[in-house]
C-alpha cells in the first residue's frame, strides 16, 4: 500500500511539475530551436531585457495588480467580515452568491459582461477598467481565504478586550485585525497573483495603450513557441513560487488552501 | 455599525457582478448593429415609459434561434460538455489516488504537499499550457522520447487534437481535483477502514466499500470545481486544440473579437451560465458536508 501510495505521488507530481521544468531548462537553450538542445546560454534573457513592449506590459501588469489586490483585499475582508459577523441580512443567500460566482464563473463571460458594463456607460477601456475587473475577480477569494480565518477565531479574545472596556472599533483595530494580518497578506498575495496572470479577462475589458504581461505573451505565443518567452515564463515562474512560498510562511505551516 | 457591513461589498458585487450578467442577458437578446456600441436597440433613457415600450419590443430571441438551428454552434456546445466531462471522468480516476496517498501520508509530510500542488496552480495558466505545445508538438520531446525508445516509427499528431485538449485539462485542473478530495479524505477516520480490514476485507474491498463512499462530498465539489470552469475554457483549446476543436470559451471568443458580433457571443455566455448553473443548483445539497474547497 505504502509504495503503491509513493507511485501515485511521484507520477502525480511529476506530471504537474515536468512542464514546467522543462520550459525552465529550455530557457537556457544557446539554440533558438526550442526542442533542440544547443549548450547552456543566458542569451534569451538578454533578448528579454531588451524587449520594449513586454517590459512596458510588465509595468502595466505590476500596476493593475497592485491596485486590484489592493481594493480585492479591502472589499473582500468587508464581505468576509458580514457573512462572519453580520448576522442575518436581507438578500444575505444572493450576497453569499455574487461573492462566490467569479471564482466558478469562465472567464470568457466575467469579461464579456464587465466589458458590456463598461461599455454600456461609456467607460473607457484602459488601466481603470482593468483594475475594477481584477479587483472583483480577487474580491471572491479574498473572501474565502479570510473567512476562513474569521471561523477559525477564538471569539472569546475579543469578547474579553470587550469585557475590559474596548469599544467595537478599538477590539477590531487591537485584537481582531492583528489576529487575521496573516491571512490578509496571504490573501492580498493570491489576488495579486490572479491578476499578473490573467489573460481572458483582461483581453476583454482592456484598451489600447494598457496592454498585460499576459495579452502580450499570448499574442507572442499565438505566433509559435520561441525561446525569449520560456526566459520571461522563468521569470514569473520564480517570481510566482517566491510569492507561494512568501504566502504559505504566512498563513502559517497549515498551507495556503 | 455591524449592519453596514455588507453595504459596501454588497454595492461593489451589485455592480460588477449582478449587473454585468444582466446586460449580457438583455444583449443577448439584442440585435448586432454596425454602431457604437455595436447592439441595437440601445435604451433611450430620456424617452421615459415609451422608451422602454419601443426598447423591450426589439427585444427578441433570434441569437438563441440561431444557437439552436446552426450545426457550428450545436457542435461546439456539445464538444464543450463531453471534453468538459471526459476530462473530469479522468480527473476523479488520477486525482483520487493521489489525494489518498496524500491523506495517509506522514502528518509531517501533509502541509508541503499540499503546497507542491498549489505551487503550479499558482504558476500562470497561460505559461503552464504553451509548455505544453513543445512537448506534444510533431517535432516535440514526447515524440521525440518515444522514438528514442522505439515504440513509435513516426511523430505523433496529437496537438491540434481533442486528445491534447483533454491532456490540457487534465493537467491545469489536477489541482482542483485533488485538494477538495485530499480535504475530505484527510479528515475521514482511520479507524473506519482498519475496521473494514480488520473485518476480513481485502484492499480493493476496503476502497470500494468504505473510504470511496466516505469520500463522495470530495468527489463531486471537485467534479464541479473542474468541470464548470472547463465549459467555458478558452486557453486550452485555443492554444492545444487547433482549429479543429470547437469549445463554447471559444466560439465566444471569435464571436466577440473577429466578428464584432456582440448579441450572439452575450447569448453563448447565456448558454454557458445554464449549463453551469444547472450542475451548481444540482449540487447545493453536498455543499454542506464539503463546504468552499480551497481553490
Amino acid at each position: 500500500m505504502r509504495a503503491l501510495d509513493r507511485i501515485a505521488l511521484i507520477l502525480g507530481l511529476g506530471f504537474l511539475y515536468a512542464p514546467i521544468l522543462i520550459l525552465v531548462i529550455y530557457s537556457f537553450n544557446a539554440s533558438a530551436l526550442v526542442t533542440v538542445w544547443g549548450g547552456f546560454s543566458t542569451r534569451w534573457y538578454g533578448v528579454l531585457v531588451a524587449d520594449v513592449p513586454l517590459r512596458e506590459a510588465a509595468g502595466v501588469s505590476l500596476i493593475v495588480a497592485l491596485a486590484s489586490s489592493a481594493l480585492a483585499t479591502m472589499f473582500g475582508t468587508l464581505a468576509a467580515l458580514a457573512l462572519d459577523r453580520g448576522g442575518r441580512f436581507a438578500g444575505r443567500r444572493l450576497f453569499t452568491g455574487l461573492i462566490y460566482a467569479p471564482l466558478v464563473m469562465p472567464e470568457v463571460i466575467t469579461g464579456l459582461s464587465l466589458l458590456l458594463l463598461f461599455v454600456g456607460f461609456g467607460l473607457d477601456r484602459g488601466l481603470l477598467t482593468l483594475v475594477v475587473a481584477h479587483a472583483t475577480l480577487g474580491l471572491g477569494f479574498v473572501a474565502v481565504i479570510v473567512g476562513a480565518r474569521l471561523r477559525g477565531l477564538d471569539r472569546s479574545l475579543e469578547e474579553a478586550a470587550a469585557d475590559l472596556g474596548a469599544n467595537p472599533a478599538r477590539v477590531f483595530a487591537t485584537v481582531t485585525l492583528p489576529l487575521i494580518a496573516p491571512s490578509l497578506a496571504a490573501a492580498f498575495l493570491l489576488a495579486f497573483t490572479l491578476s499578473l496572470d490573467d489573460l481572458v479577462i483582461a483581453s476583454f475589458v482592456s484598451g489600447p495603450g494598457a496592454t498585460t504581461l499576459p495579452m502580450r505573451l499570448y499574442s507572442q505565443v499565438r505566433l509559435g513557441v520561441n525561446p525569449e518567452i520560456n526566459a520571461a515564463s522563468t521569470l514569473l515562474v520564480g517570481t510566482v513560487t517566491a510569492i507561494v512560498l512568501t504566502a504559505s510562511w504566512l498563513t502559517g505551516r497549515r498551507g495556503v488552501a | 455599525m455591524r449592519r453596514l457591513l455588507p453595504v459596501l461589498p454588497a454595492l461593489w458585487l451589485a455592480a460588477f457582478v449582478l449587473m454585468p450578467v444582466i446586460l449580457t442577458l438583455k444583449i443577448s437578446l439584442s440585435t448586432p448593429a454596425t454602431a457604437q456600441p455595436p447592439y441595437l436597440p440601445v435604451l433611450d433613457w430620456s424617452a421615459g415609459i415609451e422608451g422602454w415600450d419601443s426598447f423591450l419590443e426589439a427585444l427578441d430571441f433570434t441569437n438563441f434561434e440561431t444557437l439552436a438551428s446552426d450545426a457550428l454552434y450545436r457542435d461546439a456546445a456539445l464538444s464543450s460538455v463531453t471534453l468538459a466531462a471526459i476530462a473530469t471522468a479522468i480527473l476523479a480516476l488520477i486525482g483520487t489516488p493521489i489525494a489518498l496517498a496524500m491523506a495517509r501520508a506522514r502528518e509531517r509530510w501533509q502541509p508541503l504537499l499540499v503546497a507542491l500542488l498549489i505551487v503550479p496552480f499558482w504558476t500562470s495558466f497561460l505559461i503552464r499550457i504553451y509548455a505544453w505545445i513543445a512537448i506534444l508538438k510533431p517535432e516535440g520531446l514526447l515524440s521525440a522520447g518515444l522514438m528514442k525508445l522505439g515504440l513509435i516509427a513516426q511523430p505523433l499528431e496529437i496537438l491540434n487534437t481533442q486528445g491534447a485538449v483533454l491532456i490540457g485539462l487534465t493537467y491545469a485542473y489536477l489541482p482542483f481535483m485533488v485538494l477538495p478530495l485530499y480535504a475530505v479524505l484527510t479528515k475521514l477516520d482511520p479507524r473506519l477502514p482498519e475496521a473494514a480490514a480488520d473485518l476480513g476485507a481485502g484492499p480493493a474491498r476496503v476502497f470500494w466499500s468504505v473510504t470511496l463512499p466516505l469520500a463522495r462530498p470530495g468527489l463531486a465539489a471537485g467534479a464541479l470545481l473542474c468541470f464548470v470552469p472547463m465549459v467555458g475554457e478558452f486557453i486550452i483549446p485555443d492554444l492545444l486544440g487547433g482549429s479543429d476543436t470547437l469549445m463554447l470559451g471559444r466560439v465566444l471568443w471569435s464571436e466577440f473579437f473577429s466578428n464584432r458580433d456582440w448579441p450572439l457571443a452575450s447569448a453563448v455566455a447565456i448558454l454557458v451560465l445554464v449549463l453551469v448553473v444547472g450542475p451548481l443548483i444540482l449540487f447545493r445539497d453536498g455543499e454542506a458536508t464539503a463546504k468552499e474547497p480551497s481553490r
